[in-house]
């Protein structure tokens, strides 16, 4: 079949402005391809980045007891008991499960965490926090807290505090004062202020008070155990599964970040439809073209195949020259897309840097390998006609002509 | 002299009810090996038709053909391809050449297609044909360079590629003045002399007809003489 690739390249060599326009078109419908595979990617990515990036992919909380019930043979309730306000659940075995859990493949770090509301008080004014208490050089596991820093060290020891600019702005205060911090359970500690953070995040920068995890059981009087653990994965995509895992593993209640987050997925999900249906029409471009051109090819040289059927060229000679064409065709068309696409994305900052109010394409989610496959199959298929109508024509009336 | 090829009570139609032309009314032929022969008849008497067939590139509507001993009714599609690749030359009056390859590509077609590639001894067979022909300054010309002649003289030179039998030639020499046209019969002359090669030239041209030794005139779907 040599010889029927050597036939199908001059012919595609012969008409050389022709074939540059076809392989054009189909780069132009590759990169099309590309580019929307690179926006939905780079998009999903910085989607999630953005609103998942922060928060714990694995979360185990502590089960709150339900109101103990009495009730009376016959089905009436005769006692509740009210659920208590200052109860705390805990985690009374996270020291045993931690270990378990970070040996479960894909689990990038775990935080046991003590969590809690409190009063910060720093001369006459008052304001609410939420607590979370964090252990001792994990601080940065699930929140890149180091990364949001702004001031003093991430570490928060004993004694120590770190706060949100806002907060800190809006009680006046500096690093290394003091504020006093009195919990729900109405537990007082003196903290001195070692760090301010700022995430860009209202909540978190003005109401958020991060202490060790020492502290925080003095705080809320829990002397053993934690109030939740987070859990931070490689893959937040594998955070179902991953869960599912360590549900089986502890019999604690893992939840992923995805319950919860159905609207989110929902909208992930319909911006890739969006993309596989664009992507659709690119690739069904790309089909019609070289479908087109090849039957108008076809019909062209009629008497040419004639004369190739009447030297003795069998029905699947002139088939293969003309499917190989396609293929050529499909195959030059597809790298210089992929190839023209990648430089196009070139200059766009890598996933890392995305910052809201660009595009965020990403150069690595541009499925180049794949635009090329389905072009070239595409092409493939889209020569089968032209060539059966080759393959079937008549040599007498073809040359004859 | 063994027989080449034998037809028998050959009908031809084209086309059905109304519109139906009987070009071959039982029209019976027999060929013998190394034979040079002109078909002679006036234009639209069937010859091309006549060839065509012969030529295993369309079948009649009723009648016998055997060539080489074997049945050429009942062969198919791809035994004829190969049947034809072996032991028929053709050439053709117009769209005889493919235009994209040089006259060297051209003329090596035959074998290529059945070895699946350009042999350098199919090469070397071409380019004695070719000078043979007289063209061994235009081996590797673009056959859209050549004129109406030598594009002829490529075609036969093509024809006899892979040895045939039987050369079947629809009025090869008719959009060809007549020194260009003379030089093909005498070339065709020349291979027919000393390679015993059939050849059947079909033509209304009377100069022509009288280089052959056969002259066999078509006429009422017949023949006539
Ligand atoms: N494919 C065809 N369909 C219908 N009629 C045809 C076809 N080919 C040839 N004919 C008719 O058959 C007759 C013989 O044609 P042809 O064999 O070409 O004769 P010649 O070669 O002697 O001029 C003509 O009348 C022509 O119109
Ligand atoms: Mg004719």
């Amino acid at each position: 079949m040599l010889y029927g690739l050597k036939i199908a390249t001059r012919y595609l060599t012969a008409n050389k402005a022709q074939t540059a326009l076809l392989v054009a078109g189909v780069a132009v419908g590759v990169f099309i391809f590309i580019f929307m595979s690179a926006l939905i990617g780079g998009l999903a990515e910085f989607i999630l980045s953005r609103t998942v990036g922060d928060l714990s992919h694995i979360t185990i909380e502590a089960e709150t007891d339900d109101p103990a019930l009495l009730i009376s043979p016959e089905g009436h309730v005769l006692v509740v008991a009210e659920r208590g306000r200052t109860r705390t659940a805990t985690l009374a075995e996270a020291a045993t499960w931690l270990p378990l859990i970070e040996e479960v493949s894909g689990v990038r770090a775990v935080s046991p965490q003590i969590t809690g509301a409190g009063f910060l008080t720093r001369g006459a004014q008052v304001a609410q926090v939420s607590v979370t208490g964090l252990e001792l050089g994990r601080e940065s596991a699930i929140l890149d807290l180091a990364g949001y820093m702004v001031d003093g060290d991430v570490r928060v020891g004993p004694g120590l505090i770190s706060l949100g600019r806002d907060l800190v702005d809006d009680l006046a205060l500096s690093l290394g004062q003091t504020v006093r911090l009195e919990s729900s359970k109405g537990v007082a500690a003196i903290l001195t202020l070692s760090g301010i953070f700022e995430t860009g995040n209202g909540a978190m920068d003005g109401a958020r008070a991060f202490v060790s995890l020492s502290t925080a059981r003095t705080l809320f009087e829990m002397p053993q155990g934690v109030s939740q653990i987070e859990i931070k994965l490689n893959d937040l995509n594998a955070a179902d599964a991953t869960a599912l895992r360590i549900r089986a593993l502890t019999g604690l209640d893992a939840v992923p970040w995805t319950d919860g987050a159905e609207q989110l997925m929902e909208a992930l999900n319909a911006q890739a439809q969006t993309g596989y249906f664009l992507k659709t029409f690119a690739l069904i471009t790309i089909v019609i073209g070289v479908a087109s051109a090849l039957l108008l090819s076809t019909y062209r040289r009629r008497p040419e195949i004639g004369i190739m059927r009447a030297m003795g060229a069998g029905r699947g000679f002139v088939l293969f020259v003309f499917v190989t064409q396609g293929a050529l065709i499909g195959l030059m068309g597809g790298i210089t897309g992929a190839a023209l696409g990648y430089l196009a994305l070139l200059p766009f900052p890598p996933r890392e840097a995305f910052r809201p109010g660009m595009l965020p394409l990403d150069i690595t989610q541009g499925s180049y390998g794949l635009a090329v496959t389905l072009t070239v199959i595409g092409a493939i298929l889209a020569s089968i006609l032209p060539a059966r109508s080759a393959a079937r024509v008549d040599p007498v009336t073809a040359i004859g002509q | 002299m063994s027989t080449l090829l034998e037809v028998r009570d050959l009908v031809k139609t084209y086309g059905t009810g109304e519109a139906a032309t009987r070009v071959l009314r039982g029209l019976s032929l027999h060929l013998d090996t190394g034979e040079m022969a002109a078909l002679l008849g006036p234009s639209g008497s069937g010859k091309s038709t006549l060839l065509t067939i012969l030529g295993t590139l369309m079948k009649p509507t009723s009648g016998s053909y055997i060539m080489l001993g074997q049945d050429m009714i009942a062969a198919d599609d791809t035994a004829l391809t190969d049947f034809r690749n072996a032991h028929i030359g053709f050439v053709f009056q117009f769209h005889n050449l493919l235009p994209d390859f040089t006259a060297l590509e051209n003329v090596i077609f035959p074998t290529a297609v059945r070895e699946g590639r350009e042999t350098p001894q199919a090469r070397d067979r071409g380019r004695v044909l070719l000078t043979r022909m007289g063209l061994a300054e235009r081996i590797d010309f673009p056959t859209a360079k050549l004129s109406g002649g030598q594009k002829q003289r490529v075609a036969v030179a093509r024809a006899l590629m892979n040895s045939p039998e039987l050369v079947l030639a629809d009025e090869p020499t008719g959009n060809l003045d007549r020194a260009s046209a003379m030089q093909v019969m005498d070339l065709i002359s020349e291979i027919n002399r000393e390679e015993g090669t059939t050849f059947l030239i079909s033509t209304h041209d009377e100069k022509i007809a009288a280089v052959c030794r056969r002259q066999i005139v078509v006429g009422d779907g017949v023949v006539t003489g």
